[in-house]
């Protein structure tokens, strides 16, 4: 587990907006069955840094590197459209904060969870319907909604179909961005567990950016902690939350309640 | 010769160019086509012009015609299968008048047919033209309304989106439930509307031995299918394509195997079924009677 | 042959950045083994760094100076500076810390919270489940909560959970931070036996007991945490 090549890494990722820096020279990496959080503030970059490792946004140095399912590794500014988005839609998920933008509204949810395998090539409609049902009973959502449109659905529940989404194709990497933002705390809670089982039950490694500590601690192993497009510090999760070494990581702990 | 619509070939309005057009649009609108049929399926954008009728009255097939037209062709104008709808007549009219080429409205004589919304019973053949007029060439736009986007997944041959619509019919009514604008693949490449016509003429664009030419006017697109291509109708392995079938035969001509209309006789709901094809009906109604 | 864990010359104090850089020193020169079979207990008033200890050891905190030794089969592992993967694989096979409070994701059952520990701690399925089922029922934990998530428990309840989630596993060290504190004397006996069945069995237990009746019970031998108190520092 330790000497393996990670699944995913970035080197000196560094992107600018004008003259403002929103990641600097960052290094991490992620390995299957890892959660790694990234937090911080609004504006301290971690979203920037999700859409750099997910090749949305091209950085203005470094790179990210992936180990491809035959075991090479490729730099994802290497691979072209074609086979980028094949890799977004097969090996990786993308759980995003609005849901709105993570599914097809007007699609139903069997539909929605489909896609991902009529994009693999699936034409046997018994299998895809198969598949659908058996992933909205993972996520808990009750097989009897899955004609219905996400629209009719709760924002619990929308996420929960996001993940199902996502995780239909077997990917081994899955991005989350503030996946339980805007939730109820119980809605929250649900969720939390739902992706700490399937991370662990799938072996996946997550990346998950938030600005909840408590959700970073419920969830990863590791975490970065980012301030004005650096990390600052990372460590193992429930090092860097009881004994934080960086000043502002002090201060980040101090100013929420004990998760 | 039957049919009300045909006419010998005439010297065409004065002040006009030959098809209405200016030659130079029209090699504009050649080269287009040539690279439509060049990589078939795909869309192919052209500088559509303001024509002398609205959108949505077949402005993209008319230009497609115009470019296209000689002096020798004989040229066939139907709408939803009938030679005798207001559509149908105005354009053959205005060809006429602008090109003064010969005018058809049987399929075996002419070598140019614009259509809107069917394809001829009767089988087309090598040298004949078919052109369609296309009211929303891109097949992903109920998906997925950023052009941007569209030509990516075109371009990366990212269909599986397709599949959601007809996985989404079938999930609601039991079967696939598209019955006209029904998405093919052509030539195992391109995902293609083929225009609104019925599901049931799909069949006939595949292998077909005339071109067939699409034109979008407000859109500004244009895509071909050459002869001989193949043109596969998207389906699923346990949900497989399947045309609609009619169990009563034409109430006028008595053939089976033609695309019906069903039309309301009296205020009674009396109701009968009757080819939408008028050419074959008609040439069989006629037959009968010799 | 290795002690199963070493502590050797250890410092520690908290930086607070918040506070001006004021530096708490909390241990210095820390130095003792734990070896398999024997339960070190931690001993000396509070605030003189014994949960700081335990936490050193597992990894939770950081350390200034010195190294915290883990045996791991035949290698030796230092906590102080080991990669963090290589504190959660070792966490994972072979260090159990059961601390006083029960920390865990809301609404999950707590039969599946002690299950789930078992599966993490290498146990196959079965095993986990057929172990967490007889763990909670000798802790004395009413079957009808089995189902329930702990948040609604009681104190004592929910830690008799914790311990069970502790125990479960066959992990050689464990570190026990007052796990007993809010139990009775029934359940704590059960405890005691608990922690004897595993020195049997070879572990090695290093753990603060603030109750004697516990510490007599099982304690091996006593460190006096005052011998670590930290040299004073210019500040």
């Amino acid at each position: 587990m330790t000497s393996r090549t990670p699944l995913l890494s970035a080197h000196g990722l560094t992107k600018a907006y004008g003259n403002r820096l929103a990641c600097a020279g960052i290094d991490l990496d992620v390995t299957e069955g890892e959660v790694l959080a990234i937090v911080g503030e609004s504006g301290s970059g971690k979203s920037t840094l999700l859409s750099l490792l997910a090749g949305e946004l091209a950085p203005d140095a470094g790179e990210v590197r992936y180990r491809m399912r035959d075991g090479q590794i490729r730099a994802l500014a290497g691979l072209g459209p074609a086979e980028l988005r094949r890799l977004m839609r097969t090996d990786w998920g993308f759980v995003r904060q609005d849901a709105r933008q993570g599914l097809r509204m007007a699609v139903s949810a069997g539909g929605n969870v489909g896609e991902r395998l009529m994009g693999m090539g699936e034409r046997h409609y018994g299998r895809i319907r198969g598949q659908a049902l058996d992933w909205l009973g993972r996520v808990e959502i009750e097989v009897g909604r899955v004609d219905d449109p996400p629209s009719q659905f709760s924002g619990g529940m929308r996420q929960r179909l996001q993940i199902a989404r996502n995780l239909v194709t077997q990917p081994r990497l899955v991005l989350m961005d503030e996946p339980t933002s805007g939730l109820d705390v119980s809605v929250q809670a649900r969720l939390l567990d739902l992706i700490r089982r399937l991370s662990a039950e799938l072996g996946l490694a997550v990346i998950i950016v938030t600005h909840d500590l408590a959700v970073a601690r419920l969830l990863s192993h590791r975490i970065a902690v980012m301030r004005a497009g650096r990390v600052i510090e990372t460590g193992l999760t429930d090092r860097v939350l009881d004994d934080p070494e960086h000043a502002y990581t002090q201060l980040l702990v101090s100013s929420v309640l004990a998760a | 010769m039957g049919g009300g619509g045909g006419a010998e070939p005439s010297a065409p309005q004065s002040g006009y160019n030959f098809a209405y057009l200016d030659e130079g649009t029209k090699r504009m609108i050649r080269r287009a086509i040539l690279k439509a049929i060049a990589v078939p399926g795909y869309q192919v954008p052209f500088a559509s012009r303001e024509m002398p009728m609205p959108y949505g009255w077949g402005t993209g097939g008319v230009q497609v015609t115009a470019a296209i037209l000689g002096r020798a062709d004989v040229l066939k104008v139907i709408d939803q299968g009938a030679d005798d709808t207001t559509n149908a007549v105005s354009i053959r009219r205005f060809f006429a008048k602008t090109s003064g080429v010969a005018t058809t409205t049987r399929t075996t004589e002419a070598t140019v047919i614009q259509t809107r919304h069917r394809i001829p019973e009767t089988p087309l053949t090598e040298g004949q033209t078919l052109v369609y007029q296309v009211p929303i060439p891109e097949p992903l736009r109920f998906l997925e309304p950023r052009e941007t986007e569209t030509r990516q997944l075109h371009a990366l041959a990212e269909y599986g989106a397709m599949h959601v619509k007809l996985y989404e019919d079938i999930s609601r009514h039991g079967h696939i439930a598209t019955t006209y604008a029904y998405p093919v693949e052509v030539a195992g490449r391109y995902v293609m509307d083929p225009s609104p016509t019925p599901k049931f003429d799909n069949p006939k664009m595949d292998d077909c031995p005339a071109l067939q030419l699409f034109g979008a006017g407000r859109e500004r697109r244009i895509y071909a299918v050459p002869p001989y291509t193949s043109v596969r109708s998207l389906d699923f392995e346990d949900h497989p394509f399947r045309v609609q079938d009619f169990t009563e035969p034409c109430a006028l001509c008595g053939a089976r195997g033609h695309y019906l209309d069903e039309v309301v006789t009296d205020d009674a709901g009396g109701r009968m079924y009757i080819c939408s094809d008028t050419d074959i009906c008609e040439t069989r109604v006629a037959e009968a009677a010799r | 042959m290795t002690a199963l864990l070493t502590f050797r010359d250890v410092a520690k104090s908290f930086t607070l950045h918040l506070r001006g850089g004021v530096v708490l020193p909390v241990v210095g020169d820390v130095g003792f083994t734990v070896e398999p079979g024997e339960c070190v207990v931690l001993g000396g008033p509070s605030g003189a760094g014994k949960s700081s200890l335990l936490k050193m050891a597992y990894g939770n905190y950081r350390c200034d100076a010195g190294a915290i030794l883990v045996r791991d089969g035949d290698a030796v592992i230092d906590v102080v500076r080991a990669d963090p993967r290589v504190v959660l694989a070792l966490r994972a096979r072979v260090i159990a810390y059961v601390s006083q409070f029960l920390r865990v994701i809301p609404r999950v059952p707590a039969l599946d919270v002690v299950e789930a520990a078992g599966r993490e701690g290498g146990l196959d399925a079965e095993a986990a489940l057929a172990r967490a089922k007889d763990l909670l029922a000798r802790l004395n934990l009413p079957e009808r909560l089995w189902g329930l998530p702990p948040a609604t428990f009681s104190g004592g309840e929910q830690q008799r959970v914790n311990i069970a989630r502790g125990l479960i596993a066959d992990r050689p060290l464990l570190l026990l931070d007052e796990p007993t504190a809010s139990l009775d004397d029934r359940n704590r006996a059960v405890v005691a036996e608990l922690v004897r069945e595993k020195l049997k069995a070879g572990a090695g237990v290093l753990g603060i007991f603030h109750d004697s009746a516990m510490r007599d019970a099982v304690a091996t031998r006593v460190v006096d945490v005052t011998h670590f108190a930290p040299r004073a520092r210019a500040a």
